[in-house]
């Protein structure tokens, strides 16, 4: 028993595992345990200044059925999945630009150069959307100067939209990188291949290129999906008062209306529908486009 | 697929869609006007001088540079053994174990502020500058260990083999040989940890008790038209700085590529 324990020890599995474990007990410590007293929290009642641990469904009841949570809910999907189709629509033909134009050793700098705005401070950039899109901004003082339009445009800020696109500028890199990377890992015999055997660049585009960059495209659809529903910022800062997402409500719950449980509920739900939705569209992508194993 | 000259002109187009807002910054805080709009108006660094004169700002900065330092660390460490365990050792449960150390880079920001919040107030606890450094840890974390990934994947491993054929110890041969090696992404990812943690807002706003780090300042203060002028100041000597420490790390990261030898096309990811 004792030698058993002291070979295993001593074995390649037990040493990683060793390894492993303070990062994955503090992942566990401060994701999976927190994560587990959310839901719990969810199921329970706040009473003023007390909580009511009794179990009870109520907090999901008016998360999914009250009108203003399902208003909120439907608005925040619909600009998360406007946010992931303009992103993944616009990084596909950058990606495809630095993988397939760019010269090899410039690519590194380009990736660099795509990535820098994402470090650089994220309430500022937000906000200067606002300057961008602004009564008085950029975009409406350049047509006027143009002559363009007479009267400055209002519906380009506080609205759905300015929501969408400050969102989708925020996670555009996150979006080129999975897309470059999957276009960098095509054999480019392959595209010689295909033209050789006569299919002209749109058919190759589309029967080889596209298709084994599908891994690609669907990890940026995820990556940028899931993480989108949560903004708090963004819909705050240029939503005005129709851009609201969950996320502001699910803040508004746990500070000022001292409705945790509730906020929890809010919360948990809106995870859940992200990973259902985006669960779906990965198995639908494998079962239906059968990319490269 | 794509015309060569139309592609060019779009690519164009891109870089200042990416780039307008980052370029606006600098404009901004050197105008001399108290709103933040255009025309411009004349060229000043007076609020330079306003943001030396705001007290509450350099808390706000001490609180965010030492949160930022500290879960670097904490991140590298957990992220070195990770990337180690991950790129050198076989064993069941692995890629599990490492998807789920992962998840916080997928993960909404506002889930991991919520469940923090959760439990710190369940616990009894007081919120504190540890709280928020805990939870730029969990963030930083799968940064970190995709860089270092890259860094022990390019390892030799004759090298350790050397070391332990010539008589060191593990512990001598981690210290002597393999840190030595992988020191440039070490310095890599503890600059982007740093960068990261002094950036995030949403974990720190929901955890920040009575002392805020920098953004959530930042977000108090963009209610003031009044200030909107010397925040743009702030964001200019922040955008400098993430640009050096970035800077820094990508040469760091393209050293340490170099000194194993091999092609650099990727990027921080």
């Amino acid at each position: 028993m004792i030698a058993g324990w002291r070979r295993w020890r001593k074995s390649e599995a037990a040493q990683g595992m060793l390894l492993l474990s303070p990062t994955f007990l503090f992942a566990v410590v401060l994701l999976a345990a927190p994560l587990i007293m959310v839901l719990s929290l969810s199921f329970w009642t706040q009473n003023y200044l007390d909580l009511d641990k009794t179990f009870t469904l109520d907090n999901y009841k008016t998360a999914w059925g009250a009108p203003i949570y399902q208003t909120l809910m439907a608005r925040s999907l619909k600009i998360s999945l406007l946010v992931t189709m303009f992103t993944v629509l616009l990084a596909f033909p950058v990606a495809y630009y630095v993988s397939f134009r760019v010269r090899p050793e410039r690519k590194s700098l380009w990736i660099f150069l795509i990535t820098i705005p994402f470090w650089t401070s994220y309430l500022m950039r937000i906000f200067l959307w606002k300057v961008i899109l602004g009564y008085n901004g950029v975009v409406n003082g350049s047509l006027l100067a143009t002559g363009i339009i007479e009267t400055p445009l209002s519906f380009i800020l506080y609205n759905q939209n300015a929501v969408v696109l400050t969102l989708g500028h925020a996670w555009i890199p996150f979006a080129i990188l999975p897309i470059y990377v999957a276009l960098e890992k095509i054999d480019r015999s392959l595209l010689e291949a295909a033209e050789d055997l006569g299919d002209g660049p749109i058919r190759r585009f589309t029967r080889v290129t596209l298709p084994l960059a599908m891994p690609g495209v669907m990890a940026a659809t995820v990556i940028v999906f899931i993480p989108t529903i949560g903004d708090y910022v963004t819909p705050r800062l240029v939503g005005g008062p129709n851009g609201l997402m969950i996320a502001n409500m699910i803040e508004l719950q746990f500070k000022k209306a001292n409705n945790a449980p509730l906020g929890a509920a809010l919360a948990l739900s809106a995870m859940l529908i992200v990973s259902v939705i985006a669960a779906l569209f990965v198995f639908l992508n494998r079962k239906y486009l059968k990319g490269p194993e | 697929m794509f015309k060569g000259k139309i592609f060019g002109i779009f690519i164009g187009f891109f870089l200042v869609f990416l780039y307008a807002p980052t370029l606006l910054l600098p404009i901004f805080a050197f105008n001399d006007s108290s709103i933040v709009s255009f025309p411009l108006k004349g060229f000043t660094t007076e609020w330079f001088g306003v943001l030396w004169n705001t007290s509450p700002l350099h808390v706000a900065a001490k609180n965010s540079v030492m949160i930022a330092i500290t879960a670097a660390t904490l991140s590298t460490i957990l992220g070195t053994l990770a990337a180690r365990a991950g790129t050198r050792y076989k064993f069941a449960g692995k890629k599990p174990a490492l998807a789920f150390i992962m998840l916080p880079m997928v993960l909404p920001e506002i889930i991991i502020g919520v469940s923090l919040l959760v439990v710190i107030i369940q616990l009894g606890m007081t919120l504190s500058l540890w709280s928020i450094i805990l939870g730029h840890v969990l963030i930083c974390t799968p940064f970190s260990i995709a860089i270092l990934n890259g860094a022990f994947m390019n390892l030799d491993q004759s090298l350790e083999e050397a070391s332990f054929d010539l008589g060191m110890s593990r512990l001598k041969t981690f210290w002597l040989i393999t840190i030595p090696l992988v020191l440039p992404g070490l310095i890599s990812s503890m600059l982007i940890a740093f960068t990261i943690s002094l950036d995030e807002f949403i974990i720190a706003f929901f955890l920040a008790g009575t002392e805020p780090t920098l953004p959530v300042y930042i977000w108090g203060q963009l209610r003031f038209p009044a200030k909107l002028p010397s925040l743009m100041a702030l964001g200019t000597i922040l955008l400098v700085l993430s640009l050096l420490l970035l800077g820094l790390a990508e040469y760091f990261r393209r050293r340490g590529a170099k000194r194993t030898g091999q092609m650099n096309t990727g990027g921080f990811i």
